[in-house]
């Protein structure tokens, strides 16, 4: 079980990550396709496992410290599957079948290189930084 | 600048929600599978569903009023895809590349048909 401490920071992290989230919405606003959605939930995947593989390289470092704050919060908070998939049956619900279905491979390919990717750099700046 | 404290607001309890849930199913059923992000991501679609139905789609652009507070903060927040990203990585390097797939599937499939379904249950789509 998680103490409070752990809920305030995942609460503070997840807060503010939903609000980057949402300010990148209405920057990015455009009719048509959810690219802001695409965008966030590419980032996310990016530094998560970027900010995991440096906390693994680094286990008593500050970021391996605030993971709760960063990971589960701010992370978790910033990407999201439900608006994901709302957008996606938005899609299929307006007829646009190819459409729906590039979204989701595209998100898809998207969330798992940046996923990669993001793994690669972490592991790498922990030894840069050691 | 409401709606903005809105998301804010919904997107950090959504946060403690899926602490506490994923704990909860952690504690269940173990955490060498990611079940707890399974259920936070399934029952999260099913939720946004009902909403989808109450309320219809939101706007495009900002959305507003109760969409910020519960659509894209609440169950925004609560959902996530960074650990669902992070742990199909991570179950692939440690050579289950059968599981990543299929829990990458899984999610897929199983929470659109829960947006479906929660959106049959509240009357249907708008």
């Amino acid at each position: 079980m998680s103490n409070w401490r752990a809920y305030a920071a995942v609460g503070l992290g997840s807060g503010l990550g939903s609000l980057a989230r949402f300010q990148i919405g209405v920057w990015m606003a455009a009719p048509g396709f959810p690219w802001a959605t695409l965008v966030v939930n590419l980032a996310g995947s990016g530094l998560i496992t970027l900010l995991a593989a440096y906390a693994a390289g680094r286990p008593h470092g500050r970021v391996s410290r605030c993971q709760p704050l960063l990971i589960a919060g701010f992370c978790g908070g910033f990407t999201t599957f439900s608006l994901f998939g709302l957008e996606t049956l938005a899609m299929l619900s307006q007829g646009h079948l190819a459409m729906a279905l590039v979204y989701v491979a595209l998100s898809l390919a998207g969330w798992l290189s940046a996923a990669w990717v993001g793994h690669l750099g972490g592991r790498r700046l922990a030894t840069l930084l050691e | 600048m409401l709606d903005a404290l809105s998301v804010l607001m919904g997107g950090a309890l959504g946060g403690m929600l899926r602490l506490a849930l994923g704990d909860a199913v952690a504690g269940k059923l173990g955490s060498r599978l990611p079940w707890g992000t399974l259920v936070v991501n399934l029952s999260g679609a099913l939720t946004m569903g009902l909403l989808v139905g109450w309320l219809g789609f939101p706007a495009e652009g900002s959305p507003s009023g109760a969409w910020a507070l519960l659509g894209t903060g609440l169950l925004g927040g609560y959902t996530t895809v960074s650990s669902l990203s992070l742990q199909t990585l991570s179950l692939w390097q440690q050579g289950q590349g059968a599981v990543a797939m299929g829990y990458m599937a899984a999610t897929l499939v199983m929470g659109l048909a829960a947006l479906v379904l929660g959106a049959w249950l509240a009357g249907g789509l708008a």
